[in-house]
């Protein structure tokens, strides 16, 4: 019974319920006298589906997520004890090799005889698992099928019951975003509180030492896991960022919403959004193979020591990436700013520049101050382009020519490669990924009262 | 403050706030000159920003495209591809049995050595070469050797027969060849001998070696042993895989939340939270999400690392936001007439919104997911930590299966010791990717200036 024949009779069975509550509905409308149906007929096929055909899927899922397990455990129970091997991967093999006994797909070595024994009962539980669920799902289906057949009369509200579980599907699927939400904190929760078993979380929070050593036995615990480091190397890479997307994206959004003609903005503004579509990977091979050498070369010819993977190097490159961010959601802000202020400014003598600087930008700055932090928060939650470019040296440093590491670079450090989950060496990373959920969240929601406000204000 | 209010009551006090006025004119269209010229800096920069980013990407990618290729006969002589003949299964024997013995068959093939057949082949165009095969094995990339072994394995007749093959060259000839590395430096910091050199050279002029369009890195899975046939395959199946997760989960699930919360969910605070919990969720760096599917699909669903289904997974709950956000708005835009036109004549709430409100999103909601589509096809931190960084050598056939994507191909090509050669490479694979989003990107333009409705 594979899933594809199931799925065949499954659509059957929802065919032919959808049908009997079709006819049966009619059937019992023209029998009524001077009654109508309270639902139409089609409605009443949409209720035997969910009688007949929903709980027979429902029970068909069960058996593919429980009854291997099922009937695996029952399989390694009827084995002799002493046939039956202690570790898992061995188990799995043996059972494999039952399987393949019990399908007639064969063995290249003898089989024994209690394997035989045991795939021969494996075979017949196969056998009456199977036929088991079929039963089962017939009988439900029939079930269903049979109330629909009794119960439909001209009174049956079909469509209240079937539009009660559609509202009941549409509230499921709204709660997968807070389920969401909990599985982060709950899940980083948990991990980190097992970090924190190894490590005092004032050492983690204010250590000033970032080293944490290979995960070998005997070493738990030791190391440097101070985040002080990763954290100065994040906020560096983020102002840098700031410094250069701020004043372009917002110049850019200005010029654009104020000056431009409709035809320039209309083939410049996709243009420099193309630039938010491009994968951050790309940027971080950007700045690996072409930033970082120009910025490097350019520091040799001022006599700076500029590395070419550097904290300038990620951040100048980030900040490319924040353009378009900036400048469309400032663009956004500026005309939603009445014109009847900036015509005020212009009717009074000012100049283009004088409105826009004096009275279009103050109205709009806590929208401005929004974006730039929900930029912000990006920027610190930025990977890729750090993991090519900021060099990975997570030392305390002011000095932004220099190798840096941040909170995301370390969380990806920590996780790839043959890792340990159980070793603080892994669990860092929840704990670095909590802080980190927790900067944004605060950032985030900040920037959506601020910008919430501001919108209400003018609408 | 007061002061010139005061100059206003005075009939001199026009005659000075004209003159300053006057005399601050120069001053000040200057200034308004020099914002307006800031701001078309500003614009140019951007724009010079997005074209260098696009011309370094090309100029370094497409020449990858073609590879250094011999063009020559090859000779399957049986004297060295001494093979039984291929096994077929027979009616008595159980399927466990035919396996073994095809296995058996596979493993004697195994054995043969290849490099021979095309040592041979070279000979014929190159009779130097036959005294250095140390050497001259150097020229063509090694995989091609399994290339062969793979044509006798899908059919044994070849064996006896010549064939006019494409084989690739290794990648240190292409990057010779192409001149990716400087032909100056001294025999102890090239990594190809002097007379693999000299013949590399002599090939190419005389047509062996042709720079061809190679298909290699479409058609092939990733290497790390012959770099020179190291493709996209996996990494474009493992992409595929995901992104029709997300279509099947994200977008049912993201519409049906985004109804929710706009047409039906009372106004209240718990409506409130979702609705602020959704717009957080949608700036959550993506990173936090790749941290949730190790801890929540790896550490306690057990399901495997690096397959395609836990990635789809973390990517579906990725774009949901962006998915419900874009839908809402789409919602929010269709005017509350024709939602009370239909309620009007009789039809229910639900009735109102499939038939009439739906339809009408249509547009919106198809863009939305193309957007969403396209972010997700990107992103790549979330996928390292759910173990995709590891090197998977085959097209996965489950998304149970290992696997790698797109993205996460780059990031482990740009780290390749040959920068000569993975340079070029890595930028060949951001331009497949790089063209797949835009097209995404541009088929949403497309829709929604198709189908939109102006109200």
């Amino acid at each position: 019974m594979n899933a594809l024949s199931v799925a065949v009779i499954l659509l059957v069975l929802v065919a032919l319920a959808y049908q009997l509550g079709l006819a049966r509905s009619r059937g019992v409308a023209a029998l009524a006298v001077d009654e109508r149906l309270h639902s139409r007929p089609g409605y009443h096929g949409l209720l035997a589906i969910l009688r007949a055909a929903l709980p027979a899927a429902v029970v068909f899922v069960l058996w593919r997520l429980f009854g291997e397990q099922v009937i695996a455990s029952m399989v390694m129970d009827s084995l002799p004890a002493e046939h039956v091997p202690a570790d898992a991967f061995q188990r799995s093999a043996l059972l494999q090799r039952l399987s393949n006994l019990a399908s007639g797909f064969g063995l290249l070595t003898e089989a024994q005889p209690y394997e035989q024994a045991a795939a021969a009962y494996l075979a017949e539980l196969n056998r009456i698992g199977q036929a088991g669920v079929a039963a089962a799902m017939a009988t439900v289906a029939a079930v269903g099928l049979f109330w629909t057949w009794r119960g439909t009369t001209v009174h049956t509200r079909a469509r209240n019951k079937v539009e009660r579980a559609i509202q009941a599907a549409l509230i499921a699927c709204s709660a997968v975003a807070i389920f969401t939400t909990l599985g982060i904190v709950l899940s980083m929760l948990g991990e980190a509180v097992r970090f924190f078993q190894f490590v005092n979380p004032a050492e983690f929070f204010f250590g000033t030492v970032w080293n944490p050593r290979f995960a070998t036995v005997g070493t738990e615990g030791q190391g440097g896991f101070g985040m002080l480091p990763l954290m100065a190397g994040t906020l560096m890479i983020a102002g840098i960022a700031m410094l250069i997307a701020v004043p372009l994206g917002l110049m850019t959004a200005i010029y654009l919403s104020e000056y431009a003609s409709y035809r320039v903005r209309n083939w410049v503004k996709p243009a420099i959004e193309v630039l938010a579509g491009v994968p951050t990977i790309v940027y971080g091979f950007f700045a690996l193979v072409v930033v970082g050498p120009f910025l490097s070369g350019l520091g040799a010819l001022l006599g700076l020591n500029i590395r070419a993977t550097s904290a300038l190097t990620a951040g100048v490159v980030m900040g490319i990436m924040i353009i378009p961010f900036i400048s469309s959601l400032s663009d956004d802000i500026i005309t939603q700013v009445p014109k009847t202020m900036r015509d005020g400014s212009l009717a009074l003598g000012g100049t283009r520049s004088e409105t826009i600087v004096k009275v279009v930008l103050p109205a709009a700055l806590p929208g401005i101050v929004g974006a730039t932090l929900l930029a912000v928060s990006r920027a610190i939650g930025e990977t890729m382009i750090v993991v090519l470019a900021a060099g990975n040296a997570p030392a305390l440093t002011a000095n932004p020519f220099e190798a840096v590491s941040t909170v995301t670079v370390s969380i990806v450090n920590q996780l790839t490669g043959d890792q340990d989950f159980a070793s603080p060496q892994s669990l860092v990373a929840f704990a670095l990924g909590l802080t980190l959920f927790a900067m944004t969240l605060v950032l985030n929601v900040i920037a959506l009262v601020i910008v919430r406000k501001y919108r209400e204000q003018y609408e | 403050m007061s002061e010139p209010m005061n100059d206003l009551d005075r009939p001199q006090g026009y005659a000075a706030i004209r003159e300053r006025v006057t005399a601050s004119l120069a001053r000040r269209k200057r200034q308004e000159q020099r914002f307006r010229l800031v701001g078309i800096g500003a614009v140019l920069a951007s724009l010079s920003l997005v074209a260098l980013l696009f011309v370094t990407i090309l100029q370094k990618g497409l020449p990858a495209f073609w590879q250094a290729t011999f063009v020559m006969d090859v000779t399957f002589s049986p004297d060295l591809v001494q093979i039984s003949p291929k096994p077929v299964a027979e009616p008595a024997e159980t399927p466990a049995a035919f396996q073994q013995r095809y296995l058996a068959w596979q493993t004697e093939l195994g054995f043969v050595d290849f490099n021979q057949v095309i040592l041979e082949s070279l000979a014929k165009v190159l009779p130097e070469t036959a005294d250095y095969p140390r050497d001259a094995l150097r020229l063509v990339t090694s995989g091609e050797r399994f290339g062969l072994r793979d044509m006798v394995m899908a059919d044994p007749s070849v064996v006896g027969k010549t064939v006019r093959l494409n084989l690739l060259a290794d990648a240190n000839v292409d990057v010779w060849l192409k001149g990716n590395i400087d032909r100056s430096l001294p025999d102890a910091q090239q990594q190809l001998s002097a007379r693999t050199r000299a013949w590399a050279d002599q090939l190419y002029a005389s047509g062996v070696i042709q720079n061809k369009f190679s298909t290699a890195l479409f058609m092939n899975v990733d290497s790390r042993s012959s770099l020179a046939s190291a493709g996209l395959a996996g990494a474009f199946v493992g992409s595929l895989m995901m992104m029709l997760l997300v279509i099947l989960l994200a977008v049912p699930i993201g519409v049906a939340s985004a109804i929710y919360l706009e047409e039906f969910a009372p106004k209240n605070r718990w409506t409130d939270l979702i609705e602020v919990n959704i717009n957080n969720l949608a700036a959550v760096p993506s990173i936090v999400f790749g941290l949730l599917g190790a801890a929540v699909f790896v550490l306690w669903f057990k399901l495997p690392l690096s397959a395609p289904i836990v990635g789809g997974l973390v990517l579906t709950l990725m774009t949901l936001p962006t998915v419900i956000i874009a839908t809402r708005s789409t919602l929010k835009a269709i005017p509350p007439s024709i939602r009370e036109a239909a309620l009007g004549v009789g039809a229910s709430k639900v009735q109102a919104i499939t038939d009439h409100v739906l339809p009408l999103a249509l547009p919106g909601i198809l863009t939305a997911t193309i957007l969403g589509v396209a972010q997700a096809l990107g992103e790549t931190a979330p996928l390292l930590l759910i173990g995709m960084s590891a090197f998977v050598a085959s097209v996965p056939s489950t998304p149970f299966d290992q696997s790698t994507a797109l993205p996460v191909q780059i990031f482990l090509w740009q780290g390749n010791e040959l920068r000569n050669f993975f340079e070029g490479r890595t930028s060949a694979a951001i331009i497949v990717l790089l063209a797949l989003m835009l097209t995404l990107n541009s088929l949403a333009i497309w829709l929604r200036r198709r189908l939109e409705t102006r109200w």
